[in-house]
């Protein structure tokens, strides 16, 4: 057997130079011949942590048991068995934080690239029409159409069950769609895999709004056994500083969603305007900030600064999207906080007046608390502000239904391992109930409370 | 998907469309709005509801063509279906029995304005309205109001009809008899509801506005529709539209309104239908 690669088979990317102008796909992906290569190095582990370490439970080594013989197709089936959706997870999930983390080869080498492979899956495998399972007959609603309410419909519809989705927008995919920019994600990788929880019987109700078209008791009304609240993140978070409701301030929601959802970037073919501006600051330091960044650039902004109040080491964006910001020419403002947006007289802005923080004590989670440093309040000329400091709950649902119970952040209380909320036959799961985190962490929720709403339900019976 | 079955031109370039759309039919009350979009390319624009039949599972929109979808909308037929609808959205109007409750409409505000004219005279409230348009012509829905109000005075800015002078002058001659007024809502531009609360601050009288900023998502997802209201940021779609004329500040609310301006004109200008439109 010969001595197994240390490295990663690399993955090629378009230059920064030229996608840094375009919106196609950064990361290119791997051909077959380079996934069948990076298969080989996988050991194949007995006891494989890197399953242990994935939210939904991949059975990681035997799918590239499967690209090591350049069975794509049955790669997938075995992923499509846990994971709806593995053209969205192989492109966005944080596997170096999951499955990555703790692949035995990483120890010494290179961990295998599990997700470069499970996009390859997606990207070269085929799956004939699912056959569709006769239904049972009951019927489940799932609120919003994201990755956790795509993930418990497509469960729950192979476990025999009616399923319906309600979904406010005009299009399915949730953050998949609207916030997640095309350059890492292409839309058409979300229509498929929505096609395909479609194939499997599942029903999207599209512009409903669950709380104002329907109130959740409505639905169990209708018949709606179960409900499985998926609803997501809610309301763009501001700083509470002056200038932000001058024009050119956006929320990282809005700014993204014009671009992707609406495709403001092909105005004026599509309605949906958005103002391209020349020094943009976008405020933040998770993945939506390097989203935002990256699409004012790809806007034609002459320079975007990230501002982000801690150093790089506490950002919690994906690693390689920071390297992929930086690369395209996005400037680091690290330990810099934004303390007001300057008005240029007609109500745009005209730049954002910062000032430098250090690093002090740290809390028990090792977070250390930035300090501003005094009389080091500089201004960067900007004349739009993308704010990207996170969302905080909306409160439609919790409002219009009185029994269920909600933190103290207006999140929804749900049991960790079920998803059952205050409210009999409601459940709930991903960001409406942890606030804003990744897409696998909500679906992982989701796998586990469609066994537990399919265990609720046989009781019923 | 929800069908355009009704269509009546009120005045030059305003419209009056019925859409079947039961799922909004069924819930909606008395100040909240739609949003629709009306092709794959289309932009999502927040709109009024103007009425509705629960029975009959309809809504009313009344509209001006002022930008490239409602010119788009305005050119759509009986039969059309409208190709994404979402609703009800926002808060409903607060009704109360409060005694004399005077509703101000201008252009199309007139018909946001009928749903809450007619809820708060339900309410058991004594209700004058006034209406008010550039000319007779722009003077819509008068036997609609007229048929729930106690009183119905109409303004026009050229004197034409009604009143000469805008809508403020009736209310400013009720407020120097010392009429009794418990509560004033005023829907229409910007301006005029600035001046209604400006007018209504300095005595006292509560005012209620209903505020038309950009909108995108509609359900408090994008933060576009902020607005500021006692010095507090607050989100039109979710928390509105309906706020307290007295904390509104207009000026932001123009400002904001302002930000697509150039954008506006070349997407008409791109648009053949709305080049006819507007010759």
């Amino acid at each position: 057997m010969p001595a197994i690669n240390p490295k990663q088979v690399s993955m090629s990317k378009q230059q920064p130079a030229e996608r840094a102008r375009n919106f196609k796909e950064v990361a290119l992906g791997y051909t077959k011949e380079e996934a069948i290569l990076e298969a080989k190095r996988c050991l194949g582990c007995k006891k494989p942590f890197c399953v242990e370490g994935c939210p939904v439970s991949v059975d990681i080594p035997q799918f590239i048991a499967s690209v090591m013989e350049g069975d794509f197709n049955g790669a997938l089936q075995i992923i499509k068995s846990k994971n709806s959706l593995p053209g969205v997870c192989g492109r966005v999930c944080p596997q170096e934080d999951q499955c990555e983390k703790v692949c035995i080869l990483g120890r010494k080498n290179e961990p295998v690239s599990i997700g470069r492979l499970e996009r390859a899956v997606a990207d070269f495998g085929k799956i004939g029409i699912p056959v569709k399972r006769e239904t049972n007959g009951i019927k489940v609603a799932v609120v919003g159409a994201g990755p956790a309410g795509l993930t418990i419909a497509g469960d729950l519809a192979g476990m025999g069950y009616q399923v319906t989705v309600f979904e406010a927008l005009h299009k399915p995919g949730g953050v998949l769609v609207y916030g997640i920019p095309e350059f890492r994600l292409p839309k058409i990788i979300v229509e498929q895999e929505v096609e395909y929880i479609k194939t499997l019987g599942v029903e999207l109700k599209l512009d409903q709004l669950i709380g104002r078209t329907f109130t959740l008791d409505e639905l169990k009304k209708y018949g709606y056994r179960a409900i499985f609240v998926a609803s997501g993140a809610g309301f763009p978070k501001f700083m509470n500083i002056p200038g932000e409701n001058l024009n050119g301030v956006y929320s990282a929601n809005e700014f993204l969603t014009r671009v992707n959802l609406m495709k403001a970037y092909c105005f004026p073919e599509y309605d949906t305007p958005i103002k391209a501006a020349k020094k943009v600051a976008v405020v933040g330091g998770g993945n939506v900030a390097m989203d935002s960044a990256r699409t004012a650039l790809r806007l034609g902004a002459e320079k975007v600064y990230n501002v982000y109040r801690r150093s790089r080491k506490e950002m919690p964006a994906r690693l390689e999207e920071v390297e992929n910001a930086i690369e395209e020419g996005i400037a680091m403002e690290f330990l810099v906080n934004p303390l007001r947006i300057m008005d240029d007289g007609n109500g745009w802005v005209k730049g954002l007046e910062c000032i430098r923080m250090e690093l002090g004590a740290c809390d028990e989670s090792g977070r250390c608390r930035p300090i501003p440093l005094k009389s080091s309040e500089f201004i960067l000329e900007v004349d739009q502000v993308i704010m990207a400091i996170g969302t905080s709950a909306n409160p439609l649902i919790s409002a219009t239904t009185p029994d269920l119970k909600t933190n103290k952040w207006g999140y929804l209380e749900a049991d960790e391992n079920t998803g059952q909320t205050a409210k009999e036959g409601v459940f709930a799961g991903g960001d409406i109930v942890t606030g804003s985190a990744t897409v696998i962490s909500a679906m992982g929720a989701a796998r586990k409370s469609a066994q537990a709403i399919d265990q609720y339900l046989k009781k019923l019976k | 998907m929800p069908k355009i079955i009704k269509r009546k031109q009120l005045a030059p370039k305003i419209v009056h469309i019925d859409i079947q759309a039961p799922d909004v039919a069924r819930t909606v009350q008395p100040g909240q709005f739609v949003i629709l979009r009306l092709h794959e390319q289309g932009e999502r624009i927040p709109l009024t509801v103007a009425d509705f039949s629960r029975q009959a599972g309809t809504i009313s929109i009344i509209f001006q063509e002022v930008g490239k979808t409602t010119i788009d909308l305005g050119a759509m037929k009986e039969q059309d279906n409208i190709h994404n609808l979402l609703g009800p959205l926002g808060q409903p109007t607060h009704i109360a029995k409060l005694g004399t409750v005077v509703c101000v409409g201008g252009g199309v505000g007139t018909a946001s304005m009928h749903p809450i004219t007619r809820a708060f005279k339900e309410a058991g409230n004594k209700v004058i309205s006034i209406i008010g348009g550039r000319n007779k012509e722009f003077i819509i829905w008068e036997k609609e109001i007229g048929a729930i109000s106690d009183q119905l005075i109409i303004t026009t800015d050229d004197g034409s009809y009604g009143v000469k002078g805008l809508v403020t002058k009736p209310l400013e001659e009720m407020i120097r008899r010392q009429e009794k007024i418990d509560l004033v809502v005023a829907i229409g531009p910007v301006i005029m509801m600035k001046a209604v609360s400006h007018l209504t601050k300095s005595c006292g009288i509560k005012t209620m506005v209903s505020l038309n900023p950009i909108m995108l998502d509609g359900t408090g997802m994008c933060g576009v529709c902020r607005v500021s209201v006692n010095n507090e940021t607050k989100f039109a779609c979710f928390h509105g539209p309906d706020f307290d004329g007295h904390l509104v500040d207009f000026d932001l609310l123009m400002k904001r309104l302002g930000t697509y301006k150039t954008e506006e004109k070349i997407s008409i200008e791109k648009c053949e239908r709305c080049e006819n439109a507007s010759h």
